[in-house]
């Protein structure tokens, strides 16, 4: 298993916000949670990379292993593991940067490589993220003339440039048009074969879509995690029903 | 493609494979009918066990279809249709092991003459160039075949009713013959429900190309 969450609880203060989640994720798959705003998914989502680290006064129990290894263990360097687990946000959030700088900036912060390396691995960043063909003519252009969807396809880039060997995508199209969203889908689908892919999402049909496996969170808790065919065709329990079905609340 | 382009034609794909397995069917039946040989009649009715699983797999297929990508307009429309043609498919599959089961059945073989007063063969003919068509007509989204391929069921209709008529005479003369000849009877009705169901198949194209109901309206 590339990603093992084993009786997780997440504390935000004296919220419990994660209560003893178990969860196995395999390489080369795409996860997809979903859940009502507030249900724990963009948390346990963050777990992944520690980004959870930067709030304060939080507190987890419980271990988060990729590739077999804790972590959340003290040795363990937190950029390393950016690196190793890239990510993307709800709202594209390019530097004010070139389009090339913007990919290349994960690799001269980590002195990732020489001059030519770091083209060649822009070059193949920008073709892995489907933004190639509409940006190799304006490298040198400011990052902030591209579109929305252009512009998060960018960032999806970014992240791959370092090499990381999961992505993590926190609505990751909820900000684009349906044309973009569909480009977006297109990646996600594409992407997996090199790449194991966690995405957070409230559109479910995304998730129906795009995913191998779906997880669906409510106040905290894991209630269903399986095939995606089998949460959207035939879910074992009736508030994974409700919610997808929109009788839900 | 996009990959949900791509599931949906794997879909049809599936949806055509199972089309040339019962069109083999129904070949095999007819060449089992007419020469009387009840070895190609035990294939084709050991092969009915393929048409069953083929439509059980077509139909989980749909299902996870629609569950995963939810199809809007003419993808929707294919998806329903395709649907329908497959239970239709599998049901002209029953008719076919049914006709092979007649042949294994049948202890004495029917009179050629009165095969050919019947116009058993032509039925048979006229069926499986419906079947064809109506695949050339979801394969090329062309309608156009459809009053061809219904003009067909009208014809097997006529030689259904016609068919009555000459049982009847032959049965006068060969009263001895009853059995055989209500089993036989009971044969062509099963031909000629082929032909409804070939007839259904149309419809469900017309409304998946032209999003036009056919259904009822006698066109």
């Amino acid at each position: 298993m590339k990603i093992q969450a084993k009786n997780i609880d997440f504390y935000y203060g004296d919220f419990h916000a994660l209560k003893g989640i178990d969860m196995e994720i395999a390489q080369n798959t795409v996860t997809a949670f979903i859940g009502p705003s507030g249900c724990g998914k963009s948390t346990f989502l963050r777990l992944f990379n520690r980004m959870n680290d930067l709030i304060a006064d939080t507190h987890l129990t419980g271990e988060c292993l990729i590739d077999g290894k804790n972590i959340y263990q003290k040795s363990v360097d937190v950029d390393t593991l950016r690196k190793e687990v890239g990510m993307v946000f709800q709202k594209p959030n390019p530097f004010p940067k070139t389009i090339f700088e913007n990919v290349a900036y994960g690799l001269r912060v980590n002195d990732m490589g020489n001059r030519t390396f770091i083209e060649q691995r822009v070059e193949e960043s920008l073709k892995a993220a489907a933004l190639w063909d509409e940006v190799k003519d304006k490298l040198k252009k400011s990052a902030f003339e591209l579109s929305g969807g252009q512009q998060q396809r960018l960032c999806i880039a970014r992240a791959l440039a370092v090499s990381p060997s999961i992505l993590l995508m926190d609505e990751p199209a909820s900000a684009l048009d349906p044309i973009s969203t569909s480009k977006i889908e297109e990646l996600i689908y594409v992407l997996k074969e090199k790449y194991t892919i966690v995405i957070v999402t409230h559109n479910m049909q995304q998730a129906a879509r795009v995913s191998d496996k779906t997880g669906f969170f409510m106040l905290g808790e894991l209630v269903e995690f399986d095939d995606t065919k089998k949460i959207f065709l035939n879910p074992e329990k009736e508030q994974t029903q409700n919610y997808i079905t929109g009788r839900f609340g | 493609m996009k990959h949900t382009e791509k599931e949906l034609q794997a879909l049809k794909e599936e949806v055509s494979q199972m089309w040339k397995l019962v069109l083999s069917q129904l070949e095999k039946a007819k060449q089992a009918f007419l020469n009387n040989d009840a070895e190609l009649a035990r294939e084709v009715a050991a092969r009915e066990k393929h048409v069953n699983a083929f439509e059980l797999k077509i139909d989980s297929d749909s299902e996870n279809y629609i569950a995963l990508f939810s199809p809007v307009a003419v993808d929707l429309r294919l998806v329903l249709s395709l649907i329908k043609i497959n239970i239709t498919l599998e049901r002209i599959g029953d008719f076919c092991e049914s006709i092979a089961r007649y042949v294994i059945e049948q202890d004495t073989p029917i009179d050629a003459q009165l095969i050919e007063d019947l116009q058993i063969e032509k039925i048979f003919d006229t069926l499986a160039a419906m079947l064809s068509d109506c695949f050339v007509a979801l394969e090329s989204e062309n309608t156009r075949l459809s009053g061809k391929i219904m003009q067909r069921d009208n014809d097997i209709d006529i030689i259904y009713l016609n068919a009555l008529d000459v049982m009847t005479a032959y049965l006068e003369k060969n009263p001895a013959k009853i059995k055989v000849g209500l089993k036989t009877i009971l044969l062509i009705r099963k031909l000629e429900r082929i032909g409804d169901h070939c007839n259904n198949i149309v419809e469900e194209i017309v409304f998946y190309v032209d999003a036009k109901v056919l259904k009822h309206t006698g066109q």
